[in-house]
């Protein structure tokens, strides 16, 4: 017979945060600077626009200045190395815990249809928004935290104090 | 002696490799937090898991203290740290974007990578959404760039801005989160929810 072996407990989430703190510190320690996560993805961006469209990508400041930053490879930064780490990171901890599953997580409540579509618009957003607040939860509002950037709390209490705003028109996605 | 790359005591190529190995300590904390479970990141905003809450901010005092103890030590010098900068309202207003996407999506870029690690699909639309997001603003930066360059005040810290030492500053942030754990820890017990 087979033996169900279910998902392992979460760590203490205070536990958790302490060890977060750690490895920004580390990052500061080591590179003078904090994590981050949308700025890989700008750097997949940036490098897939001037590879299909150079001239186009040379005409705008928004890929040009990225790209002359990074000696012309944009996908030779610290965020794409640090971003392939935390995709190493997490699988190991799924392993771990005994929760590596293909799923679309959702409230039993809603089709898994809609929350894909949630899903995408959300994303579309936070990418957009990313850009613009120059930075994500990571490397705006918690990197951005740790060295008291007065934009960094900017940042945390525009991100968590919308989203408590809007909870409320949301709620049949979550609740 | 820190930040060690800065003052050349590793090499640039290092300096990527340690990238690597510093993400994959973020991507396993994350995990191990719950951070790969959109469910688990939405319930702070309903009170059922302030997960996020007590992981973010213990995070961010951590790391805020164990800069200034390091600073103490001269094992970093602070001032070559990268301190954000600061444009008045492209982080507002950046900022309510990225909190409407958090509660539509429920994850934020770095935690739907972690979930997409473990297999979850709707990570895996998320991070479309997030390409197809920041492709957004490449092809409209002329138009957004007014907004994006607005109110520029440097890279001020939160303590210089208000006049106060570093050390009260952390002080008052860690006073501020102790209210928010304790505030988090009763929201748990008013609005629980067994199965999610």
């Amino acid at each position: 017979m087979e033996t169900i072996r279910k998902p392992r407990k979460y760590m203490n989430p205070y536990l958790a945060g302490v060890l977060l703190g750690l490895v920004v510190l580390a990052a500061n320690f080591v590179s003078g600077r904090g994590l981050g996560a949308s700025g890989a993805i700008k750097s997949a961006i940036v490098a897939g626009v001037q590879t299909i469209t150079p001239a186009h990508a040379a005409a705008s400041p928004f890929y040009d200045n990225f790209s002359k930053a990074h000696d012309g490879k944009p996908l030779n930064s610290w965020l794409v190395y640090q971003m392939l780490g935390v995709i190493v990171g997490g699988f190991l901890s799924g392993v771990i815990g005994r929760r590596l599953t293909w799923k679309v997580e959702h409230n039993p409540k809603i089709q898994s249809r809609t929350r894909l579509i949630a899903a995408l618009g959300g994303g579309i957003l936070f990418g957009l928004g990313s850009q613009l607040g120059r930075g994500c939860t990571s490397g705006s509002a918690l990197s951005g935290m740790a060295v008291l950037s007065l934009g960094g709390f900017i940042s945390m209490a525009a991100i968590f104090g919308t989203a408590f705003m809007l909870a409320y028109f949301f709620r049949k996605l979550w609740i | 002696m820190g930040p060690l790359v800065i003052n050349e005591i590793i090499s640039e190529n290092s300096n990527l490799l340690l990238a690597f190995f510093i993400g994959i300590g973020f991507g396993f904390v994350l995990e191990q937090g719950g951070f790969s479970s959109s469910r688990k990141l939405a319930g702070v905003f309903y009170g059922y898991d302030a997960v996020v809450l007590k992981v973010f901010f213990t995070g961010a005092i951590t790391a805020m203290l164990g800069l200034l103890f390091f600073s103490l030590f001269d094992w970093v010098d602070l001032s070559l740290v990268y301190v954000n900068e600061t444009y008045l309202w492209s982080s507002v207003v950046g900022g309510v974007i990225m909190g409407a996407g958090f509660i539509m999506g429920g994850y934020c870029p770095g935690t739907s990578f972690c979930g997409a690690s473990i297999g979850k699909i709707d990570a895996y639309v998320f991070i479309i959404g997030l390409f197809i997001g920041v492709f957004i603003f490449g092809e409209a930066f002329s138009l957004l760039e007014p907004l994006f360059m607005a109110e520029f005040w440097g890279s001020p810290r939160i303590s210089e801005f208000f006049g106060i030492s570093e050390g009260v500053t952390v002080l008052i942030v860690i006073l501020a989160a102790i209210a928010m754990f304790w505030g988090a820890e009763w929201a748990e017990k008013m609005f629980p929810r067994d199965e999610y």
